[in-house]
């Protein structure tokens, strides 16, 4: 299973990683692996806020749809366009090209909240 | 069979049910033979028989060539169900590819769902979809001419809604433009408009659908006669975001009313909002092209109560039976169905104006038109039935006001020898 | 063996219809222009500029196109086709010749009033057949499919509520229940509370007693429910939501196993629905037009949709005046054709006809459910009515998925049954053999699903790689969704 370190993650298996002043966000390669090939990625415009634990979006493969749950609450920044036209992406490269959103956070320390790897390991490992 | 089961009886087999619920006898009459039926049916049939009928108001007779019924009553086809096995249901499924484009292309729009119900449910379907779209505006803009079928099924439809309906008045017979202007702010959601619309005459729709945008709403046009669109200014010409129509009158005979077929097209950037089934292409394992549902993401089953609409299959045999027709048609046959309605229409009016009998409304018309015939619409409507005539729909039946006008419905079926016998009938009457 | 696409026969391949023929081609004859040189007098600018594209064939291209598009479909007449909660039954051949009786197929709605008799005649008895079916005290025929009278029936529950001045906000759904149950409770405004099937495959009482509460509208409840399974607490379920001050609807669905068995108005249910192209046998034409009859109890037969039909059937009318109506759902009076073939059908089997199909299709079920257990998982080991609901949790251990076997059984000649419904049993095929299949194709069935459990074992690769004799291989759906092609597009036009 693929959880890279130097990021955190959530119950809904998203992750988050900080980039300068902002944050990064996308689904885990768990996530990717579960729902199968991914169809569609719905987000937000730049300038939209963002809740923590709140939907930001949506992802769908052939035969299910989940929604994205934002990590942390703050303005979305930057949003990946990219996936519209290849939303195959995120079946490849979850963790790099990509990426959902990037969010300017307004409370940064909901960003300790989150699971370390070795607690989304665990989670992942008990879902099966 | 029980013995492989492993129970002595029948009865076994429904121990688990609660006594007091098996109660399961039926009242019903006793079984008849084949030839009973059809004497029955055939009697039952034929009282409702006329030679000649000129109602429309809202669903139309055109010829439809024997092969549709032919093809449509291939086993295959009609004892299919919905094609959950792409492998084991490519004729369906191409099918509906095929019709999504009939569809598209007669709605002038880019694309199309494999069909619904009929235009009402269409139309109420479509009203839901722009207050997805435009989620904060709560007012829906329904033209006064539009089908009191549809109007009382969007009624319905949105009864649970915190949305307020409004009607658009008329002027002669068509929607008031200046009036519409008044109503549009930006709160309202859609305007819907029907043309040719319920009194026959035909909008301008493209001013409509500009004043709409104008107000940031989506335009939504409904056509319940399909064939007006080989010689009418398509909805998504007209500038309409989506529109919905009726399909009978082309593979689908009247039948009482049902079934009919909903046709539902909209601009491409909405596809997502849409409601009903879709057929898209693909390849299969060996690289060859064929047909699944899909973008099914948006439908009850997947999405459940977050679905675009409960809706969970299409009229598939019926969109089958248009598809078929529009193919022996080609653009030639459908804009001669046109023309030939439109001009006997015309002839028509130009007899009836020779004896005096006048239109009610002076603007463009397709092939239905209403006569003024004031207290005589009684007497034309008897004495044609003693004669197997169907003249036209008593507009009165709709609205009290309306009354006193005979709503004509002309199609390419209508020979010369029939228009005259409905001449000679109004003349007799009226004279 | 079955007739099967096992014979080299029709593979796709069929281009569009859009790429036959020629230009110029038409493939209709019209009356002669007999009127005259008449003017259009029309506004050019209301006129259409570009026409449709449109094939331009002739009618044997057209009969040869589509009777080739036909020979690559299942269907009932060629093949077994058990998709479970479906009813594919056969659908008698004098039904449709009675359907295109010219009385009924050119009647007109809006024709004059007196030339309706025999047609509302027809209508007035499927009702009250139905009602005596149901035991319910009154009927719509206006729904056009099976979603359509759930919705119909939700929005008579909305309006009683709403009329008594208890607008309530939450609908109670088992888990079990069609997706079409928590959409028309969503459509119509309502919060979805989901209940837990029980571990013998029913809804248990103290399930609902749970989540009943003073702000629930309503039960939806499927019974016989999506396993086949009846719901055996139904009469006390209906009795809880009915002392809470709710209401309790049933999705009619599965009503074939009910026939002759059970009386629907005796599990105190207020509103369901009926599926005509299920239960008595109207075709369902590859996807559709079907018919949704609502019945309900009196209480609510004020909220019915208009028109309303009112007997005798030999004196029928519609009643407009309807002040507590919910409306319309559909246009004119609903899909006549099917309602028409449907009282031709119970008119062909007579009472004791109908009583036969209930029976014979729960032994059919239950001798499939015999015959293959051991074989295949059961998903509950619960006795079961008209359908039985297996798991892939066997084959899986050689990798083997039930969309494997679902794609091998189209190779061995048989349409798959139902599959991953219902979601509470993981991996699900649920076979609904109905009454019109013989115990031959019974064992034959049973014997295709045996070969493949075998083969799931000796070569797996067989059954991951099937079908192979349909015609097509397995489709690339994600490739579908992601780039949709939804219609054809001539090369070059751009239109």
């Amino acid at each position: 299973m693929n959880i890279p370190d130097g990021q955190k993650y959530t119950k809904e298996h998203e992750w988050a990683r900080k980039d300068g002043d902002l944050v990064v966000v996308g689904i885990t390669d768990h996530a990717q692996h579960k729902l199968g090939d991914i169809v569609f990625v719905e987000l937000p415009a730049v300038g939209a806020q963002v809740k923590a634990g709140a939907t930001f979006g949506t992802v769908e493969s052939v035969k299910a749809v989940s929604d994205l749950f934002a990590p942390l609450s703050g303005e979305v920044t930057a949003v990946n366009d990219a996936l519209t036209n290849a939303p195959e992406t995120v079946n490849k490269d979850p963790y790099g090209s990509a990426w959902m959103i990037k969010v300017k956070p307004s409370q940064a320390s909901e960003l300790d909240k989150l699971l370390s790897p070795a607690d989304y390991e665990k989670l992942c490992d008990s879902e099966g | 069979m029980l013995a492989t089961i492993g129970v002595p009886s029948f009865e076994a087999l429904l121990g688990h049910i609660p006594k007091e619920l098996r109660h399961g006898k039926l009242t019903m009459p006793a079984a008849l033979s084949e030839t009973e039926l059809v004497d029955r049916y055939t009697a039952l049939s034929r009282q409702g028989e006329v030679k000649t009928s000129f109602v429309g108001a809202g669903l139309y007779h055109h010829c439809v060539p024997h092969a549709v019924d032919t093809l449509i009553s291939r086993g295959e086809f009609f004892t299919a169900y919905t094609p959950y096995q792409p492998e084991a249901s490519q004729g369906t499924l191409q099918s509906i590819f095929e019709f999504q484009t009939v569809a598209a292309e007669l709605l002038g729009l880019d694309v199309a769902n494999a069909s619904m119900y009929d235009v009402a449910s269409a139309a109420a379907e479509a009203v839901l979809m722009t207050l997805r779209v435009l989620g904060k505006r709560r007012r829906v803009l329904l033209s006064a001419a539009l089908h009191p079928d549809a109007v009382r099924v969007i009624e319905t439809y949105l009864s649970h809604l915190e949305v307020t309906i409004e009607t658009v008045p008329l002027k002669d017979g068509r929607t008031d433009t200046a009036a519409l202007g008044k109503l549009l702010k930006d709160d309202v959601a859609c305007v819907l408009v029907q043309s040719p619309n319920c009194l026959g005459q035909v909008e301008e729709t493209a001013a409509i659908a500009a004043a709409t945008h104008g107000a940031g709403a989506l335009s939504v046009v409904a056509v319940t006669e399909p064939t007006s669109l080989g010689l009418l200014e398509s909805p998504g010409a007209c500038g309409a975001d989506i529109a919905v129509g009726e399909g009978t009158g082309i593979g689908i005979l009247p039948s009482f009313g049902g079934p009919g077929l909903g046709l539902f097209a909209c601009k491409e950037a909405y596809l997502r909002q849409m409601p009903g089934r879709l057929a898209g292409e693909t390849k299969d394992a060996d690289g060859r092209i064929g047909y699944v549902l899909t973008l099914a993401t948006r439908e009850q089953h997947i999405r459940r109560e977050k679905a675009t609409s409960n809706i969970c299959t299409n009229h598939g045999l019926c969109a089958l039976a248009f598809t078929i027709h529009a193919a022996l048609l080609g653009p030639r046959g459908l804009c001669a169905v046109a023309e030939q309605s439109a001009k006997r229409a015309r002839y028509l009016v130009g007899k009836l104006e020779a004896v005096g009998v006048k239109r009610r409304f002076a603007g463009p018309f397709y092939n239905e038109v209403v006569f003024e015939l004031g207290a005589k619409v009684d007497a034309v409507l008897e004495k044609g039935l003693s004669r197997s005539l169907a003249a036209g729909f008593d507009l009165g039946r709709w609205r009290k006001e309306w009354k006193g006008g005979l709503m004509v419905s002309v199609t390419e079926r209508h020979t010369k020898a029939r228009l005259d016998e409905l001449v000679a009938l109004v003349t007799e009457v009226c004279r | 063996m079955t007739p099967s696409f096992k014979t080299p026969r029709a593979r796709v391949g069929e281009p569009p219809i859009f790429e036959k023929g020629a230009p110029g081609r038409v493939g209709v004859s019209l009356p002669a222009e007999d009127v005259g040189d008449v003017p259009l007098d029309l506004p050019p600018a209301l006129l259409r500029k570009v026409p449709p594209l449109l094939p331009e064939v002739t009618e044997p291209e057209v009969v040869r196109h589509y009777t080739r598009l036909s020979q690559l479909n299942a269907s009932i007449d060629t093949h077994m086709y058990p998709l479970g909660s479906c009813t594919m039954k056969y659908n008698p051949r004098l039904n449709e010749r009675v359907a295109r009786m010219p009385g009924f197929a050119l009647a007109h709605p809006l024709a004059p009033e007196g030339l309706q008799r025999g047609l509302l005649q027809i209508l007035c008895e499927l009702g009250l057949w139905l009602q005596h079916v149901t035991g319910l005290d009154a009927v719509t025929l206006q729904p056009a499919a099976g979603a359509h009278g759930e919705l119909t029936g939700v929005m008579m529950i909305r309006a009683a509520l709403k009329d008594r001045g208890d607008a309530r906000r939450k609908i109670l759904v088992p888990d079990s229940a069609h997706g079409t149950n928590p959409a028309t409770g969503a459509l119509n405004g309502y919060e979805i509370v989901p209940i837990k099937t029980g571990p013998e495959g029913h809804v248990k009482v103290e399930a609902v007693r749970a989540v009943m509460a003073q702000d629930v509208a309503a039960i939806m409840m499927t019974n016989p429910n999506t396993l086949g399974v009846f719901e055996r607490d139904i009469k006390q379920i209906a009795d809880v939501v009915h002392q809470g001050g709710g209401l309790v609807y049933m999705d009619g669905a599965n009503l074939n196993a009910l026939l002759g068995v059970a009386t629907v108005a005796d599990f105190g249910v207020d509103v369901v629905h009926v599926n005509l192209h299920k239960t008595f046998s109207t075709p369902h034409g590859g996807g559709g037009p079907g018919a949704g009859p609502v019945l309900c109890v009196q209480a609510l037969a004020p909220y019915l949709p208009t028109p309303v039909v009112v007997g005798p059937p030999e004196a029928a009318r519609f009643d407009h005046d309807r002040p507590k109506s919910i409306g319309k759902v559909k246009s004119f009076y609903g899909n006549f054709g099917m309602l028409l073939r449907a009282h031709c059908y119970i008119n062909e089997l007579g009472a004791a006809g109908v009583m036969q199909v209930g029976r014979d299709a729960i032994v059919s079920a239950n001798y499939v459910r015999a015959a293959l257990k051991g074989v295949f998982e059961l998903a509950f080991d619960a006795p079961t009515m008209h359908e039985a609901v297996f798991t892939d949790k066997r084959q899986k251990e050689h990798g083997v998925s039930t969309l494997d076997v679902a794609k091998r059984l189209i190779d061995l000649g048989f349409h798959p049954p139902t599959i991953y419904f219902p979601l509470i049993a993981p991996g699900a095929l649920m076979i609904e053999p109905t009454e019109s299949e013989p115990k031959e194709t019974l064992d034959e069935f049973v014997a295709a699903l045996k070969q493949i459990d075998r083969e799931a074992q000796e070569t797996p690769e067989l059954v991951k790689n099937a079908p192979t004799l349909a015609p097509a291989r397995r489709f690339d759906e994600a490739l579908a969704a992601r780039k949709p092609v939804l219609r054809y597009r001539r090369q070059g036009s751009g239109t």
